[in-house]
């Protein structure tokens, strides 16, 4: 991995600032926020997952906690920095607790996938049988299949009147993500992130090296957790409503397509593959002669058989091939290059 | 009295259903290691095609039976043609691709289909026992699950395709030094167990409004169970079916259904973190 220097960390700063006054000319900011928040959503289990080893089919669990968390601290506290906090740390400890349980316990690959896709199961089948008056926290009714509408909106902090919305909310969005991105960046710098991809490549060697396994891959999930939170609380703000469609099979399985197409391992493939996934089905969603899950089971077949490093590694080694073969090229054939080119 | 009859009843049917829903991917986990995540589709379509067959004027039984498995079996065998053939040994890999191939079919479905519930009425009036009425067509499913679980316990054990598939199973190398072909034993294992998929999901579509999305109803169950049956495919698929369903039974007459159902993964959580391989890797080892 390459080193994070000011050069490279500003000019990163500065292509950001570009391309969130740029996005919004081209395209609407309610359509833009969400994909945000996706890409966020990705970026956790892309952390997780491509650099912790960890394939967990319950990232949707942390994301819909983190929303629910937030619509209900809302509803009680009324106003939104505050309920911000919460909906960060309660999908955290929860990963927390459920990933010492796990990795405590030294389950494999598959049973850790089954485990957090039960998990994201119950947190399903509970939020949807909560329909009647006895399900209350605080003053929020959890309202069941509907879902909880009618929250109080992210506001200035200390100003619950002053609403963060439309624009404004898309630019706080983009403005989280940044700064996710580069704790994200600087925690894989830090002895802790290199620990944590050594865990993925080896978990024995690392272990015998004295370094506790298990207590790394917990803090690991539980960062992931606390991201895929803040993506959910953001999505809460932008839905406006929170319902146990965020606990579902189908946005669990789509975070794990974004992960795949973008690139493990990689920290920008994640958020590019779910902003330009979200942005494709949005796109399908437009026309109705092809149902747009076909798509999707598709390019998740398609990558996994043919492109399985993602996207963004593919292109990243077309790309160094290219330029690597041109280094090389002798000035006599890169004349004949040229003059083919000009015929 | 009468309760206690309908509570063994229902008992013995949850267990039985349980047992019917994962049996088609136990045997592939079980044989070929190849976790299916696109089986709860797999019964989806079993429940389509049986339904379909109905309504085109063919006798129910001759449907489910008959036409759900072959129609799925056949699905299966293109599917593992395609995708499946080229992922063994990658277990997570498989796992993804079939994810994939689940949303795929529930698309297809939904375009062929619509996006609406469908249902066939069930064959078999209720019957009384006292002051309540039992499902006369549990029954049926009972009854279907045990031949099917004697069935494949019978074909594993007492057939020379049994023993080369069990061969198969434990050392592929050998299998194929011996000179059978270890990619055309899997790609029959992979027929058979869409097949048993498909009659799974014809034999509950009268029981249940069949969506395009039911699939996803089924494949938590079914793959818990599995997986927390652990490498036998017999003996783990009756011993955690028989957990689960008692757990769940006990919770949903004691609470509620929906209680029921969350005991039931809740159990599933803890059984994985006591037996982490499960139930067989501990208990009725060796076994079938």
């Amino acid at each position: 991995m390459r080193e994070i220097t000011l050069q490279r960390f500003t000019l990163s700063i500065i292509i950001a600032a570009a391309l969130m006054l740029f996005l919004p000319v081209i395209m609407n900011t309610f359509v833009l926020t969400p994909l945000l928040i996706y890409g966020m959503l990705g970026m956790s289990l892309g952390l997780i997952w491509g650099f912790g080893g960890i394939l967990c089919f319950g990232q949707a669990a942390f994301f819909g906690l983190g929303a629910y968390a937030y619509a209900i601290s809302a509803i009680n506290i009324g106003e939104s920095t505050i309920p911000m906090l919460i909906a960060v740390m309660v999908p955290a400890i929860f990963a927390a607790v459920l990933g010492a349980m796990m990795f405590y316990g030294r389950l494999g690959d598959v049973y850790l996938g089954v485990i957090t896709l039960v998990v994201t199961l119950i947190f399903f089948k509970f939020m949807n049988s909560t329909a009647g008056p006895d399900y209350v926290i605080g003053t929020a009714r959890l309202g069941g299949f509907n879902g909880i509408p009618g929250f109080q909106t992210l506001n200035i902090p200390g100003l619950p009147d002053d609403y963060i919305y439309g624009d404004s909310l898309y630019y706080v969005t983009f403005v989280l993500l940044v700064v996710a991105y580069w704790l994200v960046n600087w925690l894989l710098q830090s002895p802790f992130g290199r620990v944590a991809v050594a865990i993925r490549e080896n978990e024995q060697r690392v272990s015998l090296m004295g370094y506790d396994i298990r207590a790394r891959k917990t803090i690991l999930f539980a960062i992931g957790g606390a991201i895929a939170g803040l993506a959910g609380a953001l999505f809460a703000n932008w839905a406006e409503i929170v319902t146990p469609g965020l606990f579902s099979l189908s946005q669990t399985a789509e975070i794990i397509i974004w992960c795949i197409v973008g690139g493990l391992g990689t920290r920008l493939g994640p958020i590019l593959g779910a902003a330009g996934l979200a942005y494709l089905k949005f796109l399908l969603g437009q026309q109705a002669f092809i149902d747009n899950t076909i798509i999707m089971g598709l390019i998740l077949v398609l990558f996994v058989l043919f492109l399985p490093k993602g996207l963004i590694p593919a292109i990243e080694s077309v790309w160094k091939l290219s330029v690597g073969k041109r280094r090389r090229c002798h000035p006599s054939r890169r004349r004949k290059g040229r003059a083919i080119t000009n015929g | 009295m009468d309760l206690a009859a309908v509570i063994v009843v229902e008992t013995v049917y949850v267990i039985a259903s349980l047992v019917l829903i994962s049996a088609g991917l136990a045997i592939v986990f079980g044989m070929m290691k190849v976790i299916n995540l696109a089986h709860g589709e797999f019964m989806m379509m079993g429940g389509y095609a049986a339904i379909t067959a109905v309504n085109l004027g063919i006798n129910i039984y001759v449907a489910i039976l008959v036409i759900a498995p072959l129609v799925v079996g056949v699905i299966g065998l293109i599917v593992e043609r395609l995708v499946i053939r080229h992922l063994y040994g990658r277990l997570v890999d498989t796992m993804l691709a079939t994810w994939g191939l689940s949303l795929f079919f529930v698309g297809i479905v939904t375009m062929i289909f619509g996006n609406t519930t469908t249902g066939i009425s069930t064959p078999i009036a209720g019957i009384t026992v006292g002051n309540y009425q039992i499902n006369g067509y549990n029954f049926f499913i009972i009854v279907v699950t045990i031949l099917l679980v004697l069935a494949i316990y019978l074909v594993l054990k007492s057939t020379r395709l049994g023993l080369i598939a069990r061969g198969t199973m434990q050392r592929s190398d050998m299998a194929s030094a011996l000179g059978y072909s270890p990619d055309r034993i899997y790609m029959a294992t992979f027929f058979v167990g869409s097949a048993v998929s498909g009659l799974a999901g014809a034999v509950l579509a009268p029981l249940v409004g069949l969506g395009p999305s039911s699939g996803g109803a089924y494949i938590a169950k079914a793959f818990i169970t599995v997986i927390a049956g652990g490498p036998s495919v017999i003996a783990g698929l009756i011993s955690s079916g028989t957990v689960f369903g008692i757990v769940n039974q006990f919770f949903t007459f004691a609470m509620s259904p929906v209680i029921g159902e969350v005991a039931l993964l809740v159990c599933a959580v803890i059984l994985l973190r006591l037996l982490p391989q499960g139930i067989t890797a501990r208990f009725f080892k060796g076994k079938m």
